[in-house]
């Protein structure tokens, strides 16, 4: 048994290393530019913690493999400050890799969006996204709870008799963004806790209903990707999804006029 | 049967099978029943993870059988996603609750906490059978809602309101089966709270002459300081579930925001609530839980380890000391579930760092736990088996923490396979091959007969394998993105990845039914097995102390005396009077310095 | 919770206390081994009941602290004055058991019966005045549901008194036995236990109040 045993975590820790080191499964490609942040971050950690891996696989493996000798064991109780040493060399490691990643946690958060970013309303509900454009004005008109209504396509509750402001307001299914411009996307959810995520942005984020949550980033590839929700918000929560199309600005701004002249 | 407990006390003659058996105040008797309703749990749970499994990978395939089991929730054996999430919710709640919370600790706890310390009964052995019977009732309650209408709750193990707020407006599943939910973890958390009450005053005052506490072994230590998270924590998901019973009940808005509209319709009468306050209260009980889950078969491993190692545990202090630490420190870090939740991104910061700062404890139990190996001489037994184990699955579990808490990764790795293999390896597995070497090991002080040694290894080497097989391959899952609590994968980047999940699934299936040459095992034991001695593993906790010994009994040493140089065996016994004063002799009337 | 923890825990007891229990013969000193000690374990399990209590209400509290940070929607409720006398009534009662174990002590028979009897009587005065509050609110048409702020006088009112209903509930079992108590045979850790239960439960009301009076 000790000879299986030591053979089977050998192995299955080559099998491991191999599938992470030749990325057999891996992220699907970074198109924003915070994403190459996380990568890093998380490159950082998979060293970090490959080795702590493969290390202590290794020598439990050979413990095993070696522990079949003959007579009595050395009355071994222990080794105060290797002890403590090792405990300030994890800490440290640890703590180092958590440190490390606060730049690019600050830029995602702490930092708000750029003056000129492209502001988006993204309003969820079980188990939709709509989005919406506040126009050449700039500005969101309000909404009335009382006036949303899905089956005229009222998804925000407008009001464009009353409300000026609402008039050029530009509200779609699908998320269109232009290429190399800062986008910040102002969350908000009508029933459930829902989430806005899509893996090639590197961004998640919670949609809290009662909450706006203003997230930012700027895409750097042009294409079309998928946002889905990550948040358990009931049935339909597996097929709840938005398509997200980044364009070059020109086509951008095509796009957005048609979406404007189907409304 | 009859019970082969150490200390034979002449009990009072108990009266009757239903006293004896039932609603018995014996802490065995308990412990028992506490470890089969584990047992319960655990298959149904498993049961359940298949039926997911198969779904999740053949989602158009009917399963036979399951549409009779729920016509609603299954037309034909076609899953509805409802059921689904019903299913996920049932899965995660019984294998929490009612299987880790329950069998390693009120188990094994009840079983052998007065035994390990010399105690000859719990502090309060009629609230024991109080917290067993309000543990039943709770599970009771949770499994009705099979039979509700709407069907189980659909909300996960967490509960995050609003979806378990509204009642049947939000889903089915979230009107009956919600609110049977709630009545059932309150439940669970008043029965968790009286036991944990039971198991810290036991500890406090019942220890036999001269069992200092840095001379209990490592699981008595476990299950002292998981008792004192339970305390803390199961009060607070007390409080939190009376708050989310008042919102869907009374019309309160704890956690119900103002103007929400679901499904068309406004919601009246709420305002102002937040979703968040329930997850800062949920999570601050569901962090220590999930050290609830896994302290007992850490100290559980460190115990069979030095034990089957022959070696005294390497750096036994340090093992104190990391286990109050962890319960300690498991307070301070629930934010690491929130990182994208909305919460202040300034406090995800504090919270990743102590994160990882709690981190280092379980890496100086998993170098102690090398360091006892080491030049150790093995007996390689079933439960030495299922220790190492848990040491290799711990750590291949526990690393990818280190990922989830760093806040930017996180965001890439919520609520995706990632958290679901992160969770599997460490809780899953590692915890529950806690269970199975506690159960390999006591069982013949248990019920006085040997489990077959041959059919344990068998069991050992394919759910080892078989743990691998299914867990590892979700981290690559959850790095191309693959989001968990999901009832069916249509996206169409989700697609390649369907073999994998294919190839889970089967492995799953494998682990499964290796599952069941345990419970063969089991039940042919309790009955055929061979019968144990009084010390078959050569060990030299109390628990193993024969009956003969009577009832005083005095404590002179240290609970991991083995290779002591010098004596004729290579363990001594802790009520093995001191007579000669060599080196390892004071070092164990000092309680095992270092 | 708390009525069941107590009266177990009255129940454990006894056998410490030599009054014929079966259950003392392992007995083991608090904290440690010493032999000869009595087995107060009640004593060590209230204490661990009542960090336990601690935490379900600091769980309430830092609700009610988060929650009324959170919106507009706190509007304050004008607290009940007989909120004043109930809480002098509160503290009287501890002063009545104090009282009553002092006369125990000293061996005044009839006068450790009478405060106890006072103090039970002084915590079904209490329990009614909360009631009396909240037929307050009520006729003021303030109901559990109608703000937040007034969920949560309802909640920790509440809450606060099925935990003291518990106190009192072995309150009674003293009376009930207060000859046998006064003649030494039983019941010496019950008493303790219950008073410091009792005292706990004014200490938690002193707090809730103040929470209330600053936030509700
Ligand atoms: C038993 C249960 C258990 C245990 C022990 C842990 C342990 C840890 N967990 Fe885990 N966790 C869960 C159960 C558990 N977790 C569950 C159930 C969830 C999901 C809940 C849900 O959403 O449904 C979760 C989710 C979860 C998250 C949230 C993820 C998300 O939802 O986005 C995070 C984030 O920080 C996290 C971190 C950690 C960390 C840092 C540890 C650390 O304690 C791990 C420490 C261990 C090690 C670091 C390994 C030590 C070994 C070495 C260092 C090797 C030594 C090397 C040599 C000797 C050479 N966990
Ligand atoms: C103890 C914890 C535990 C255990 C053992 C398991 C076991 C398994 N889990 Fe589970 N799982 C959870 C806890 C656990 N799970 C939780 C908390 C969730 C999240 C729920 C949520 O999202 O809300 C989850 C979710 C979850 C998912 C994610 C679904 C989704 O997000 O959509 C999947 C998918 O594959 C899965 C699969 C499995 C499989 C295949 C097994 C098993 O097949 C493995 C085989 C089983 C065993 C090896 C143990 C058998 C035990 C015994 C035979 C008895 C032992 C003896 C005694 C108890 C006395 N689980
Ligand atoms: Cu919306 Cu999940
Ligand atoms: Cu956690």
């Amino acid at each position: 048994m000790a000879r299986v045993l030591s053979f089977t975590i050998v192995l299955g820790t080559a099998v491991t290393v191999i599938l992470f080191w030749r990325r057999v499964w891996w992220f699907p490609p970074n198109i924003s530019t915070q994403g190459a942040g996380v990568d890093r971050e998380f490159g950082l950690t998979l060293l970090v913690t490959g080795i702590l891996f493969v290390a202590a696989q290794l020598i439990l493996a050979y413990c095993i493999g070696r522990g079949r000798k003959s007579g009595r064991a050395a009355y071994n109780t222990g080794n105060l400050r290797m002890e403590v040493a090792r405990a300030v060399l994890a800490a440290a490691t640890f703590i180092g890799l958590a440190l490390s990643s606060y730049r690019t946690w600050a830029r995602m958060y702490f930092i708000g969006a750029p003056r000129n970013a492209l502001r988006i309303q993204v309003e969820a509900e079980q188990f939709a996204y709509w989005f919406r454009y506040p126009g050449p004005d700039g500005v969101f008109g309000p909404m009335h709870l009382r006036l949303v209504n899905d089956a005229t396509g009222n998804y925000f509750g407008l009001d464009p008799t009353r409300d000026p402001a609402s008039r050029d307001d530009i509200v779609t299914a699908t998320l269109g963004i232009p290429e190399n411009r800062p986008i910040e996307l102002l969350l908000m959810s009508r029933d459930v806790i829902h989430s806005f995520y899509v893996p090639q942005l590197r961004i998640q984020q919670d949609i809290v209903p009662g909450m706006v949550i203003p997230i930012h980033f700027t895409a750097t590839r042009t294409g079309d990707y998928e946002i889905v929700c990550t948040q358990l918000c009931g049935l339909g929560h597996y097929a709840m999804r938005a398509p997200l199309k980044v364009m070059k600005e020109p086509n951008f701004k095509k796009w957005l006029a048609k979406q404007a002249a189907e409304q | 049967m009859t019970p082969t407990h150490s200390q034979a006390i002449p009990r009072k003659a108990a009266r009757g099978f239903l006293r004896k058996y039932v609603f018995s105040t014996d802490h065995q008797i308990i412990g028992k029943q506490y470890y089969f309703l584990a047992l319960f749990s655990a298959l149904v749970a498993m049961l359940l993870s298949w039926l997911m499994r198969v779904h999740l990978a053949w989602p158009r395939l009917a399963i036979p059988g399951l549409g009779e089991l729920s016509a609603a929730g299954a037309p034909n054996g076609m899953m509805t996603p409802e059921y689904y999430l019903s299913l996920l919710t049932m899965h995660g709640t019984l294998m929490i609750f009612f299987v880790l919370t329950t069998a390693p600790q009120s188990g094994f706890g009840n079983c052998f906490l007065p035994a390990q310390i010399g105690a000859d009964e719990m502090a309060f052995p009629r609230l024991n059978m109080l917290s067993f019977w309000l543990t039943f009732t709770s599970l009771g309650a949770l499994l009705s809602s099979f039979w509700a209408r709407g069907g189980p709750a659909t909300s996960g193990w967490t509960a995050y309101p609003p979806l378990s707020g509204l009642g049947s407006i939000t889903g089915p599943g979230e009107g009956w089966g919600q609110s049977l939910w709630i009545i059932s973890i309150a439940l669970f958390c008043v029965g968790s709270l009286l036991g944990a009450l039971n198991f810290i005053t036991t500890t406090l005052d019942l220890r036999a002459r001269g069992m200092t506490l840095m001379r209990m072994p490592l699981t008595a230590w476990a299950w002292f300081v998981t008792a004192i998270l339970m305390l803390l924590s199961f009060a607070v998901l007390l409080a939190a579930c009376v708050l989310l019973m008042l919102d869907r009940a009374a019309g309160t808005s704890f956690f119900i925001p103002a103007g929400l509209i679901v499904s068309g319709q406004m919601i009246q009468g709420h305002q102002g609530g937040s979703p968040l306050l329930w997850e800062h209260l949920f999570w601050f009980f569901g962090h220590p839980e999930v050290y609830i889950a896994i302290l007992p078969a850490m100290g559980l491993t460190s115990h069979l380890l030095s034990c089957f190692a022959r070696k005294p545990v390497f750096g036994y202090r340090a093992m104190v000391w990391a286990t109050i630490a962890i319960g300690f420190l498991g307070f301070l870090v629930w934010g690491h579930h929130m990182f994208v939740s909305g919460m202040n991104p300034y406090s995800a910061f504090a919270f990743s760092v102590l994160t990882v700062v709690i981190a280092v404890p379980s890496a100086v139990k998993t170098f102690n736990w090398l360091g006892t190996l080491w030049g150790g001489r093995l007996r390689l037994t079933t439960a030495m088996l299922f220790a190492l184990g848990f040491v290799s699955i711990f750590v291949s579990g526990g690393l990818s923490g280190i990922f989830l808490a760093e806040p930017p990764v996180d965001v890439q790795l919520h609520a995706t396979y990632f958290v679901v293999a992160h969770f599997h390896l460490v809780m899953g597995m590692a915890a529950m091959f806690g269970i199975f070497s506690g159960t390999y090991f006591w069982f013949p002080k248990m019920f006085g007969r040997m489990m077959n040694e041959t059919l344990g290894k068998i069991h050992f080497i394919l759910t080892f394998i078989g743990a691998y097989c299914v867990f590892m391959p979700m981290y690559f899952l959850g790095m191309a993105g693959n989001v968990r609590r999901y009832a069916q994968f249509v996206d169409p980047y989700l697609q390649p990845l369907m073999p994998l999940h294919r190839f889970i699934t089967v492995a799953a299936l494998g682990l499964g039914a290796a599952q069941m040459i345990f419970v063969f095992n089991l039940f042919g034991s309790l009955f055929g097995g061979e019968k144990a001695g009084e010390n078959p593993w050569e060990a030299t906790t109390l628990e193993w102390v024969a009956a003969s010994a009577g009832k005083d009994l005095v404590v002179y040493r240290g609970a991991y005396e083995y290779a002591v140089p010098g004596k004729e065996k290579d363990y001594v016994m802790q009520n093995a009077p001191d007579a000669s004063g060599s080196r390892a002799e004071k070092g164990a009337r000092d309680g095992n310095a270092n | 919770m708390a009525t069941q923890t107590k009266l177990s825990v009255l129940e454990e007891t006894r056998g410490g206390d030599g009054d014929g229990g079966n259950w003392g013969e392992g007995s083991r000193g608090r904290f440690g081994w010493d032999p000869g000690a009595a087995l107060p374990v009640g004593l060590t399990g209230i204490w661990i009941a009542m960090a336990s209590i601690t935490m379900f209400f600091a769980a309430f509290t830092s609700a009610m602290v988060v929650r009324a940070g959170l919106g507009a929607d706190w509007t304050r409720v004008a607290l009940p004055h007989i909120l004043y006398l109930n809480t002098a009534i509160l503290l009287a009662s501890s002063l009545t058991l104090e009282l009553s174990k002092h006369c125990l002590k000293a061996g005044r028979a009839g006068q450790f019966s009478g405060w106890l009897f006072a103090t039970a009587g002084l915590g079904i005065a209490f329990l009614a005045g909360q009631l009396d509050a909240w037929r307050e609110l009520a006729a003021r048409g303030v109901y559990l549901a109608r703000n937040p702020a007034c969920s949560f006088f309802y909640l920790l009112t509440a809450a606060h008194g099925i935990h003291l209903a518990g106190g009192l509930l072995a309150l009674f079992y003293l009376v009930a036995r207060h000859r046998r108590i006064a003649e030494g045979a039983i019941g010496g850790t019950a008493l303790k236990v219950t008073t410091l239960y009792w005292h706990f439960m004014d200490i938690l009301w002193l707090y809730l109040f103040l929470m209330l009076i600053l936030w509700v």
